[in-house]
């Protein structure tokens, strides 16, 4: 049953939404329909920032316990505040008095002119709403998807580090309770749905329901965080016709762990398994630190990385090199494969009409296993890979009579950025495989990868920049493989 | 002989007297650190930009048709799918146009719409105005264009054989150059590629256009120049100045970029708003910005040197070629700059500095923070790095000995002299300051120990020209009103892009009145209340506007202080202005009490005020002059750490020194100067704009052009500012301008990172590094260096 509308908290007042293009984006919506200006376009592709709001939901697991997510509403389709609290720069002042995360960016000269501001303040808001004393790395992770032309970002940072530990609580502690209320009564309500314009949009609640929407209508587009989807919109002019959304769907959005694996949702957003994978794989967690922005975490997914299925998505190599499963799920009929046989060309996967993305699983690493990731790219940090290298190793340590040993009993490199998909390279696997490590070995390993890769040149590398960097990281590996003290990485410069 | 500044009590961007409470409550005079003036609107959402303000009644939304072709002619133009698109209300072509058609700002060459050909991807060939945003940019798809392609010159290298440039030659010398290179003891040279720049102004491009019952417009625009918008829409409707009114009161980021690039739009916005009657908003969607608006030139320069066993420079040949697209826009005066900061901090002795203005088919680039100056300054440093290596010398040592010097060698290449020089101080007390020797030793043994990361230290100084080049713009209005509550309405012709303009200015009239900063109310910059005005650049905004607003302030002040001796039979002398009253000899009134009075005995509480700057003046026959007032100088150490197989880096740590001479508000000189730092970096990194063959730019949003993000400014950030040094020209309060000077200090990190590929032939070679220095290119640096190393093993 569905109604065609969806309920959210505009700060603290519920507003519905009905007869709305669900091809609406939160940002749309707020300037044009709310005239609530402060939040402002500044590249309407989720690469600048300026259109920072946050977010604030019910924890999955504490319903009691609000979460507050900073997104790019450039790039959000309306659909997704229902059941939410929608907080924008205009919402922070309590009367005449400033916040928190306002008063300190004056009171550093943080602004010029002025026009990323209010996203730096919605991200600066969020991240204090999560640690009232972060840490110079935290206020760097949270604010890295906010772009400043002006500032050369230092009396920001000074801002975003000022504690807020001491400071009065806000308006939105102060109505913590009525919040956590009102949202859980909007769980109960019917699945959202909002039809406008032709087009249409639906947040199925449980697989159930998921699954028949997709048999109804499979042409149907399958939406997670968007991240990537909404720029067809906002960039190409497209209208999509009929948007199914997987991110209410609570088999979707939870992690679990079994004794050997770590079994991912395919609609949890980056920012909620991040931790996880880093506990279990740093190089992993760091990587993912480096996709897109805060606010690209907080709505992009595992479903959508792999689903969009780009050359250049970050996680797949990682997933292949780990050897990761996932599992579709049709009408109720589930199947499960390598994350590696996934992908037939470019764009192109072994996804049905009607099928989704239901979970990925990774395997946890034993004894004598690593995985090695690099990623590359012009900035550091939200930029897409020209080459992203994922190379998961299998060592012993001892042979058979107990001497130390160094050989290589199973390796799996994969790539991203140097094939029309993400692709290992069995001919530099084969190479060093079943060996120990040597330098000639690894030349002729450098070599081998010219056998499974012709990439290609673009705006972001040259092709010989590709497989240079591809054969030098190959290199890379081995030298921190030999040594645990080598510096090899400008990361930990940070 | 070192002489160094006592630094000790200069202004830091780790000074505590930054973040007083003092300076945001009193008086907010001149040398406070006072707030922003839109810091609480702009922390709060409440500063209105263009496209935050309500729309009007009616109103429309336009786009442009964009050419295909780099260089084409039109053959046909087939409009009548766009007419008839949903929501479209009007289509024109530059056959609607009713005045001029060329909206060129300094030299003709820019059709407001194309005129029967095409000379860049994205050239605006037709402008639909439609009843929503989204609508107007689904119409202009429907257009069926036919095109006879033409050959498209894509290369400086082609523009330079076949001669094609948008304005002649021009060269520059001292004595004979050739000769003193062929006698120096050493000779080398160079070439380099240095890369352009998009601005990525946060706020894009945006005007509105609403016809008056004159028959004239009214028009915002997000702009640096109204008056230039104000100009040009009249001359494209062909109505006089005086019916065009624009106003703007902020700018989400400028730099240069809407310096002229904000004026097509208007005009724009202006046509159609003039054929349909109705008002018409034009907003640029960022791609579309990219795509069409001009950029920091790109360059490829080159040399010749003759130095001494010191490395002296003896004799320079030096060419600078600037890619300057289809059209002449500011490039004259560009490529002049380049070649007049082609000695950057150094004497030159016999030079010849030849600038060529190439016409390539892309899109016009335009003004861009240092106008010239950054990209002509790129090959002297080169020239000192590779003069360092050839030698075996710190490069430090080779800048150091080039230095202009105080009593000789200080006239530079085109004849003015270098007054009150004080780089070498800022020199040494920089490497002081920094602990350079250490920190060059520190890096050197780094590099002996490390086979993969590599670091890297490098100083650079910077000597930037203040003045436009272009005399006439060297002037400048303001218009004070005291109304008789004793507030006070500023108005000036600078143009507010979060440089702290208006702040500034505000300070400087309240300081003249020694009255609380916010007794004076900032309005938008109006070309109905001052006239005529230049542009808000080459960083003089303070010094024409702030000088202009002292004239009108001092000029009342006088009229208070006559009408007091007069009233209370007193003297000047006994007339005091102080903390908000005004003091007649023995009688003491607030400032708006003795305002009230000075109004009911009928004097004039409203003045104009007017600048222009003394002494400048340039022979552009003889290439000599003194085209600018002062120099503006500063110097920056930085460290880098580089990874030998990926070419990844960081900026570890930056030291910056600079003269701003007496700041007028230290903590907005400071931002400027992290900020201008932070974009100069970025444009020698990771900012690289890539056309393809087809002249089509492809890196043409924000997930294809990188500018700095917040990991990239050096984690390690220290900025102070030289104490005790006014300016020793009359300029306002005896400061200096701050704009652009700083951005070319990002040239240290560029110098850094050859320092750190340099380690690997042991500091012997000197690296070929062009620019944007991406990850990619400084991989096939280093490999270059270790294929040099390897041979010459062999």
């Amino acid at each position: 049953m569905t109604n065609s509308t969806i309920h959210f908290l505009l700060n603290n007042k519920r507003v519905t939404i009905e007869n709305i293009d669900p091809n609406l984006t939160i940002l749309q919506y707020l300037r044009e329909i709310q005239f609530n200006t402060g939040t402002k376009e500044g590249c309407a592709s989720g690469d600048c920032g300026a259109c920072t709001v946050v977010l604030a939901e019910l924890d999955a697991t504490d319903n009691t316990k609000l979460n507050y997510q900073s997104i790019n509403s450039c790039i959000t389709f309306v659909g997704s505040l229902h059941g939410k609290q929608l907080i924008t720069v205009e919402d922070l002042k309590d009367g005449a008095k400033l916040h928190h995360a306002q008063q300190t960016l004056i009171d550093n000269h943080g602004t010029q002119c002025g026009f990323c501001t209010p996203g730096f303040v919605m991200s600066s808001f969020a991240l204090h709403k999560h640690n009232k004393k972060p840490t110079r790395a935290e206020v760097l992770e949270a604010l890295a998807g906010n772009l400043c032309r002006c500032t050369g970002y230092r009396s920001i940072i000074e801002a975003a580090l000022t504690e807020s530990v001491a400071v009065e609580s806000d308006t939105f502690a102060q109505h913590y309770e009525q919040t956590v209320s009102a949202l859980t009564e909007l769980q109960k309500l019917p699945t959202p749905c909002l039809i406008g314009n032709g087009n249409r949009y639906i947040a199925p609640k449980d697989i159930g329901e998921l699954a028949h929407e997709l048999i109804n209508e499979p042409k149907s587009i399958l939406l997670a965080g968007g991240t990537d989807l909404a720029l067809s919109v906002t960039q190409n002019l497209a209208i999509i016709n009929s948007l199914v959304y997987v991110g209410g769907v609570k088999e979707l959005a939870k992690i679990e762990e079994s004794d050997s694996e770590i079994i991912i949702g395919s609609a949890l957003p980056y920012s909620k398994f991040i931790d996880t994978l880093h506990h279990y794989y740093p190089d992993l967690g760091e990587m993912i630190e480096r996709i897109g922005s805060k606010q690209v975490r907080n709505n992009g997914t595992l479903g959508g990385n792999i689903g969009n299925a780009s050359p250049i998505g970050d996680m797949p190599p990682a997933l292949i090199a780990l050897g990761a499963t996932m599992t579709l799920h049709r009408n109720g009929v589930e199947r499960t494969m390598l994350v590696e046989d996934f992908f037939i060309d470019y764009k192109k996967t072994l996804l049905k009409p009607s099928e989704f993305i239901k979970s990925i699983q990774i395997p946890k690493p034993l004894a004598g296993q690593t995985l090695k990731l690099y990623k590359i790219s012009k900035r550091f940090d939200d930029d897409i890979s020209a080459v992203l290298a994922a190379i998961f190793i299998e060592q012993k340590t001892q042979n058979a009579t107990g001497c130390i040993d160094n050989t290589i009993t199973e390796i799996r490199i994969a790539f991203g950025g140097m094939a029309a998909i993400p692709k290992r390279s069995p001919s530099t696997e084969a190479v060093l495989k079943g060996n120990v490590l040597t330098q000639t070995l690894i030349e002729q390993a450098k070599e081998a990868l010219t056998t499974d890769f012709q990439p290609m040149s673009d705006v972001r590398a040259s092709d010989k920049y590709r497989m240079t960097v591809a054969q030098n990281l190959i290199e890379k590996c081995y030298l921190e493989l030999q040594s645990k003290t080598i510096e090899t990485r400008v990361v930990n410069y940070a | 002989m070192r002489s160094l500044i006592n630094v000790k009590k200069a202004n830091s961007n780790s000074n505590e007297s930054l973040h007083s409470e003092s300076n945001n409550v009193g008086l907010g005079g001149v040398g406070r650190s006072k707030k922003h003036e839109s810091a609480d609107k702009q922390v709060s959402g409440e500063a209105i930009y263009i496209d935050d303000r309500p729309s009007s009644r009616g109103e429309l939304h336009a786009a442009v048709g964009q050419s295909e072709h780099a260089h084409a002619t039109i053959v046909s133009m087939d409009l009548s799918e766009v007419k008839a698109a949903e929501g479209v209300i009007a289509v024109i072509t530059v056959d609607d146009v009713p005045g001029h058609t060329d909206i060129g700002p300094v030299f003709p060459g820019d059709p407001v719409l194309a005129l029967g050909k095409v000379e860049y991807v994205g050239q605006p060939l037709f402008a639909v105005a439609a009843t929503s945003y989204d609508l107007a940019r689904k119409a202009v798809k429907l257009a069926k264009v036919e095109y006879q392609v033409l050959d498209a010159v894509l290369t400086v290298k082609e523009a330079l054989t076949k001669k094609n440039y948008v304005r002649p030659p021009f060269t520059m010398k001292r004595g004979d150059s050739d000769k003193a290179i062929a006698n120096a003891e050493h000779q080398l040279s160079g070439s380099i590629l240095v890369g352009g720049q998009e601005h990525m102004y946060l706020e894009g491009q945006v005007s509105t256009a609403e016809p008056t019952e004159d028959g004239g417009m009214n028009i915002y625009s997000s702009s640096q120049h109204p008056s230039e918008v104000q100009k040009l829409v009249a001359e494209v409707l062909a109505i006089p100045l005086n019916k065009v009114l624009v106003d703007m009161r902020r700018m989400g980021g400028g730099f240069g970029g809407k310096e002229t690039q904000a004026a097509p739009w208007a005009c724009i916005a202006a046509l159609l708003a003039n054929i349909t009657k109705r008002p018409v908003k034009f907003k640029l969607s960022r791609m579309d910005d990219m795509i069409m608006t001009g950029k920091r030139h790109p360059f490829e320069n080159n040399y010749t040197v003759g130095f001494d066993n010191n490395g002296q420079i003896k004799g320079i040949n030096i060419e600078v070629n600037g890619n300057c697209g289809y059209s002449p826009d500011l490039s004259d005066a560009i490529v002049d700059r380049a070649m007049f900061h082609s000695d950057n901090a150094y004497f030159l002795d016999q030079a010849s500095v030849t600038g060529n203005r190439c016409k390539l088919n892309t899109v016009s680039h335009t003004a861009y923070r240092g106008f010239g100056g950054p990209q002509g300054m790129m090959t002297i440093e080169m020239v000192m790095d590779d003069i360092a290596r050839h030698l075996g010398k710190d490069p430090l040592a080779i800048r150091k000995i080039n230095l202009y010097g105080k009593d000789d060698r200080n006239v530079t290449h085109y004849h003015q002299d270098v007054e009150h020089n004080n780089l070498a101080e800022i020199i040494d007390t920089l490497e002081e300051t920094s602990d350079y020797q250490a920190r060059r030793k520190a890096v050197t043994e780094f590099n002996f120990n490390n086979k993969v990361l590599k670091k890297g230290i490098a100083l650079t100084p910077v000597k930037f020209g203040i003045s436009f080049t272009v005399q006439h713009l060297n002037q400048a209005g303001a218009l004070i009103h005291i109304y008789t509550d004793g507030t006070i309405h500023l108005n000036h012709g600078g143009t507010e892009m979060g440089q702290g303009l208006n702040t500034k200015v505000a300070q400087i009239v309240a300081h003249e009145f020694q009255v609380d900063v916010d007794t004076v109310a900032i309005s938008s910059t109006r070309t109905d209340k001052v006239p005529n005005t230049s542009p808000t650049a080459a960083s003089s905004g303070t010094d024409l506007n702030g000088k202009a607003a002292e004239a009108a302030a001092k000029t009342i002040k006088q009229r208070l202080i006559d009408f007091a001796c007069e009233k209370y039979a007193i003297n000047a002398k006994q007339v005091k202005f102080d903390n908000n009253h005004i003091i007649a000899g023995e009688q003491r009134f607030s400032f708006a009490e003795f305002i009230q009075l000075a109004y009911m005995e009928r004097v004039s509480l409203s003045s104009t005020g007017f600048y222009k700057t003394p002494k400048i003046h340039f022979d552009r026959a003889t290439a000599t002059g003194r085209p600018f007032f002062y120099f503006a100088t500063g110097a920056a150490v930085s460290e880098v750490i580089i990874d030998t197989l990926t070419g990844e880096y960081k900026t570890l740590r930056t030291d910056i020194l600079q003269d701003v001479g007496h700041s007028i508000n230290p903590a907005i000189d400071i931002g400027q100067i992290e900020g201008a730092f932070v974009q100069g970096m970025g444009w020698l990194t990771t900012e690289e704009l890539v056309w393809n063959e087809q002249g089509r730019l492809l890196s043409n949003n924000p997930a294809t052009y990188k500018i700095p993000a917040i990991n990239d400014a050096p984690a390690d950030f220290r900025v102070a500012l030289v104490p005790d040094a006014p300016n020793r020209e009359h300029t306002i309060y005896n400061s200096k301008a701050v704009g652009e000077p700083p951005f070319m200090l990002g040239i240290s990190v560029w110098s850094a990172l050859k320092d750190a590929i340099a380690s690997i032939a042991d500091y012997k070679q000197s690296p070929i590094l062009d620019t944007p220095a991406t990850p990619e290119r400084v991989l096939w640096a280093v490999q270059a260096i270790k294929a040099k190393e390897v041979s010459k093993d062999r």
